[in-house]
């Protein structure tokens, strides 16, 4: 079981409370875990990833045990308390005000 | 008894205003998508109670909304009004505007000018402007930054690009403004369903007479100095078009710089701007009934991008431009600095015709004697992007 913490305003769109849990079928990966969520709720398809090249959206970070994971590559590992359930993944709007 | 339905886009959400037909009591109903910007909201002509919105956001970018009773509720197309969605794969990419890259149209169909002169490439950014068919409450059209313009036959769903726009061959001379490279203008003509204009900054004007396929510049007589060809056929920073529907071959432009009226379908232009304080703005609007009346904001440009001389001045001519008369019953004649942004005024149908415009300051002005007097509808929402109206029987 996945724990995914997602922003405020992409709660409202997927009608989603504050942390979700989703099931990942194989290796536990930033693009295993967005393909779930998307899968998921597939109003969030195009406001986290692009929709044709799949690459983050460049006002969002991807934070988890305390590490900013953003700029790791799509297929690397999370880490295991992520895996594990133990910790969420937080997806975070960079701040930028307003 | 008539009723007039209100649709306010702002910076950080989308507004609903209604009144009966005498436009003096006004229900204000939102924020609908508190916190997103809403470049514009409009309603179909064929079935009034279809509302299409375009929410975005920088962070989470674009996404399409539609309501199907006049916009008491919203859903975003695909996903049925208050229904949760579903575990599998989505039923519709309501939010999915992804240029052509057909092998029919080639790849990359063009690259467009950035701001320092150098070519780059398409990147899409945002919906500006919704524009539903006139006959059909299932088809609409979506002008977006970078330039394009897209369609939808199944209510927002699924949206195809209209590539023979960017095909055109003109693309390596387009280039943003300072709010970015957006088709902002889409007018359909009720005579001629093959026809349709567009309007992108920086660009110029384009038609097609074919539904589509092919497209033209419609820019002779514009003269743009901020271009290295001022009579350039493409380059000329056109703000906003409007047309009167019974005389869809006259059309009325405020450009960068210039108001201008074509009386040829665009085929050439001729300057109105006539005894204007500045022939700068973003808004232009024609009476529902009276197609030589038209109405504009003057902002005083470039420096400052507010009205001049601390005074919110509409500006009518009743003779299809060149005499303008300054219409200020009601509206702030000192210490007001607010901008009126390009899809920030509309007009009803309802005689005497309703006049409404949005600012920067967040106030919605509505006029129910054809701009002779105006009184506020709601003073203090976010930034106003764009407001459109519905007359309702």
């Amino acid at each position: 079981m996945i724990r995914v913490i997602l922003p405020q305003h992409l709660r409202t769109l997927a009608h989603a409370g504050s942390e979700l849990t989703l099931e990942v079928e194989g290796p536990v990966t930033q693009r295993s875990v967005l393909d779930a969520l998307e899968a998921r709720y597939p109003m969030l398809r195009g406001t986290i990833r692009d929709h044709v090249t799949q690459q983050r959206r460049p006002f969002l970070r991807f934070f988890a045990c305390e590490e900013d994971l953003s700029h790791e590559p799509p297929d690397a590992p999370l880490p295991d308390a992520v895996a594990s359930g133990k910790e969420p993944l937080l997806i975070i709007g960079a701040i930028a005000g307003g | 008894m008539s009723k007039v339905r209100v649709l306010v886009g702002t910076r950080k959400g989308a507004f609903v205003l209604t009144s009966d037909g005498k436009r003096e009591k006004w229900e204000v109903s939102g924020p609908h998508f508190a916190g997103w910007e809403m470049y514009h909201v409009k309603g179909s002509p064929a079935d009034p109670n279809r509302l299409y919105a375009s929410q975005s956001s920088g962070w989470f970018g674009q996404i399409i909304q539609r309501s199907d009773d006049g916009g008491k509720t919203w859903h975003q197309p695909g996903t049925p009004p208050g229904e949760s969605p579903a575990p599998g794969p989505p039923r519709a990419e309501s939010n999915k505007f992804v240029y052509d890259t057909s092998d029919e149209s080639g790849k990359p169909l063009t690259t467009h000018q950035w701001y320092d002169g150098t070519q780059h490439p398409w990147e899409f950014k945002r919906v500006w402007h919704l524009e539903p068919s006139l006959t059909d409450p299932d088809t609409v059209y979506a002008g977006v930054e970078d330039a394009a313009l897209f369609r939808s036959t199944d209510g927002g769903q699924n949206w195809k690009e209209l590539s023979g726009l960017r095909g055109h061959g003109t693309g390596p001379k387009w280039q943003p403004g300072a709010g970015g490279m957006c088709l902002h203008t889409i007018i359909l003509d009720p005579g001629n369903p093959q026809r349709i204009y567009i309007a992108i900054s920086a660009a110029g004007a384009f038609r097609t007479d074919d539904g589509g396929k092919t497209w033209k510049p419609i820019n002779r007589g514009l003269h743009s100095q901020y271009i290295p060809d001022p009579h350039a056929e493409v380059g000329h920073c056109v703000h906003h078009v409007a047309m009167n529907p019974s005389r869809p071959g006259v059309l009325f432009m405020q450009k960068h710089w210039d108001v201008m009226r074509s009386n040829d379908a665009g085929d050439s232009w001729q300057e109105i701007s006539g005894n204007l304080p500045t022939d700068f703005g973003f808004v232009i609007d024609v009476h529902a009934h009276e197609p030589e009346t038209i109405y504009v904001v003057p902002i005083k440009s470039d420096s400052e991008h507010f009205v001049p001389d601390g005074k919110l001045r509409v500006y009518r001519s009743r003779t299809g431009g060149n005499e303008w008369e300054a219409l200020t019953n009601g509206l702030p004649q000192s210490n007001c600095y607010v901008n009126v942004l390009r899809d920030a005024m509309a007009v009803d149908s309802l005689d005497k015709c309703g006049v409404y415009f949005g600012t920067s300051g967040g106030q919605v002005y509505a006029s129910a004697d054809a701009g002779d007097s105006w009184a506020p509808i709601v003073r203090d929402l976010p930034a106003v992007l764009s407001v459109e109206v519905q007359t309702l029987s």
